[in-house]
């Protein structure tokens, strides 16, 4: 591992010499994500099968879409903690729904969908109501999204009786192929993710909203003195995050058809690690859709090829996991900064 | 919730009327420590605590049990100085989180004068309890162990799931492996799925991309099997190989019941025990029976002849 990681690491510096303009912030990603790449083939030739790919790419897809919405939170400043607890919350009570409503909808499409609704606009409300407290209830949004977090997982302990929550099998068998199956070999989660980083980077980068975002992020004073209206934005940034909050619920459920109090545990932080791994601030002013992409199929990588190699022991997987994000931001914010 | 302010009330209404006609019917209280409803395992720990509470009041109507649930071993030990110092119990029914950080704590209690019943983990100083109700980890690994060399003919390749980084996890791995030495049974690969269906399912995806061929797949807890069954049809891998998991969740022990070829049997790691504990230290409260120093409920292993007798759809785990 060692062996390949140090002409990798090199690279950069190479690029750097040859193209004086070369964007690090920019590219840095891509260049980590291709390291990381060589490193899983390396690992086991299994790595680069069609099947293995596609399976990446399809459970990147839930993390992977609530990235996307927390790129434009982070983005305009401010942080959503919540989304974890909220994906749990939102899987259970679609669930609920499901099961409730099949006596008179039937097993077939209609109680598919009212169950999508359902988890799509707990999501939004949810996520609105933890931007108006952030704006209007002038509470740091690290405080309401931590709060909103132990309410919503809780909520859903309390649903499931501490158990789980799971979708009656005639009604799974009707939603089952919307992860498994696809369209021309490609996983309709896979599909889901590129329409939504698609639409998500129009939004950043093309519309007024996008550069709203990133103005509140870089200074909220100024952006309110430009006229922003930014508690309206930053409002709406959150009603965004919990949009994607309920489409990434959408193609959890008929994955394994239940929802738990350890559904979606830690996603908050894999989508917060995913966005400024691809390059976005922390402290906002500054977002890259493409980047969150890269960064939160960077999070699976690592995890499946820890998986697929039994060369380390599986107690140090923490520690590479690590090791490999903390390397990965190093590149690209270091080569950054020289230039 | 609502049963917890409703007991709240009736403890306080105990209070009050207390010093009315006490001495005719005193009261019993009883504290039960138990780690939060986290996953599905302690959700089952949890409503089986909670049936109990309901019967045993219902039978001894001078019995008062107080159940506290903890989120870490730190919170556990908080509740415990709650349970003697607000509460005033008589007895302690306590599921350790770990056994040494909470030894001490317990000791505290122990030495306040009163009962104390441990249930599943032991503490590292066994002298402190005066029941313990044991669950029996080794054992389990072992008796998952044994089926699977009978099942394998102690010849094939499999993949062990492990759970969370912890002393439970290592005493089951252990026993399993010592079981197995010998055979031909070849472990492939060992990863943790954190007692979790999205990582079992994904642990497993990655298992079955690495290996072409695999003949068993020892999941240990029900919760991760629940994913390696999704990941294992998925892949079209059903008639390759068979899955063990562990604890009697109702999902698998119906699957078993069915004769599902994919789960031919369960092993048994039942969370009502809590219950059992519970009746064991209320029975010796109340009517003053005598008690064993140990109970060790037995890993037994569920198979369609006996599956319907380990069946509670009730529960929700």
């Amino acid at each position: 591992m060692t062996q390949s990681s140090t002409p990798e690491s090199s690279q950069p510096g190479v690029g750097r010499r040859a193209l004086p303009s070369f964007d690090l912030k920019l590219y840095g990603p891509f260049l980590a994500l291709a390291a990381l790449v060589v490193l899983g083939t390396l690992a086991n030739p299994v790595f680069l099968s069609p099947g293995n790919i596609a399976n990446v790419l399809t459970r990147t897809a839930f993390t992977g879409i609530i990235a996307i919405g927390a790129t434009f939170v982070i983005t305009a400043g401010a942080i959503d903690l919540s989304v974890g607890s909220l994906a749990a919350l939102a899987a259970g009570v679609s669930i609920m729904t499901m099961n409730a409503l099949s006596p008179e909808l039937g097993t077939g499409v209609a109680v598919v969908v009212a169950g999508v609704l359902v988890a799509v606009l707990l999501s939004v409300a949810a996520g609105t109501f933890n931007g108006l407290l952030v704006t209007k209830g002038r509470i740091e949004a690290f405080i309401v999204t931590l709060g909103t977090m132990g309410i919503f997982r809780s909520l859903v302990t309390y649903l499931a009786d501490g158990g789980t929550l799971s979708l009656a099998s005639p009604i799974r068998t009707t939603y089952r192929p919307v992860y498994y199956g696809g369209l021309f070999g490609i996983s309709y989660p896979i599909i889901a993710f590129a329409a939504v980083a698609l639409v998500g980077a129009l939004i950043l980068y093309r519309t007024r909203f996008g550069r709203y975002c990133a103005a509140i992020g870089s200074n909220e004073e100024v952006a309110r003195y430009s006229s922003i209206r930014v508690d309206r934005i930053k409002t709406l940034a959150f009603a965004l995050q919990g949009l994607c909050v309920g489409i990434a619920v959408m193609i959890y459920v008929p994955r394994l058809g239940s929802a738990s109090a350890t559904t979606g545990l830690l996603w908050e932080l894999e989508a917060i690690a995913a966005v400024i791994i691809g390059g976005t601030m922390l402290k906002g002013g500054y977002g890259r859709i493409w980047g969150t992409v890269v960064g939160a199929v960077m999070l699976a990588l690592i995890d499946n090829i820890l998986n697929l190699t039994g060369a380390v022991s599986v107690y140090l997987n923490g520690a590479i996991q690590g090791t490999i994000i903390i390397v990965a931001v190093l590149l690209q914010r270091s080569g950054a900064a020289r230039r | 919730m609502k049963m917890k302010l409703g007991f709240a009330a009736a403890l306080l209404a105990g209070i009050a009327l207390a010093p009315l006609g006490a001495s005719a019917q005193q009261k019993v209280r009883m504290g039960v420590s138990i780690p939060a409803a986290t996953h599905g395992w302690a959700g089952g720990l949890n409503w089986h605590a909670q049936q109990a509470e309901k019967q045993l009041e219902k039978q001894y109507p001078n019995l008062d049990i107080r159940i506290a649930t903890a989120k870490d071993a730190a919170g556990q030990a908080n509740d415990l100085e709650d349970l003697v110092s607000v509460h005033n119990i008589d007895a302690l029914v306590i599921l350790p989180f770990e056994s040494a950080p909470l030894t001490d704590p317990v000791r505290e209690v122990k030495n306040k004068g009163k009962f104390v019943t441990v249930v599943d983990r032991g503490l590292t100083d066994p002298s402190i309890q005066n029941v313990y109700v044991a669950g029996n980890n080794p054992q389990m690994g072992k008796v998952s162990a044994q089926y699977m060399k009978q099942k394998l003919n102690n010849k094939g390749n499999i993949v062990v799931l492990r759970g969370i980084p912890t002393v439970i996890d290592n005493q089951r791995v252990d026993a399993f492996m010592e079981e197995i030495k010998g055979t031909d049974i070849k472990v492939l690969g060992m990863q943790y799925a954190n007692w979790n269906r999205d990582d079992g399912f994904k642990v497993m995806q990655d298992f079955l991309a690495r290996f072409p061929k695999i003949d068993a797949v020892w999941a240990q807890d029900d919760d991760i099997a629940l994913g390696v069954i999704e990941a294992v049809k998925q892949a079209g891998r059903e008639k390759e190989l068979f899955i063990i998991g562990g604890a009697g969740m109702k999902d698998m022990i119906k699957r078993v019941m069915d004769r599902d070829v994919l789960v031919p049997a369960d092993v048994l790691y039942p969370p009502g025990m809590i219950a059992d504990a519970m009746q064991i230290t209320a029975k010796h409260l109340i009517e003053k029976t005598p008690v064993q120093k140990e109970y060790v409920i037995e890993a037994t292993l569920v198979t369609p002849e006996n599956a319907s007798k380990y069946y509670y759809p009730d529960s929700p785990f």
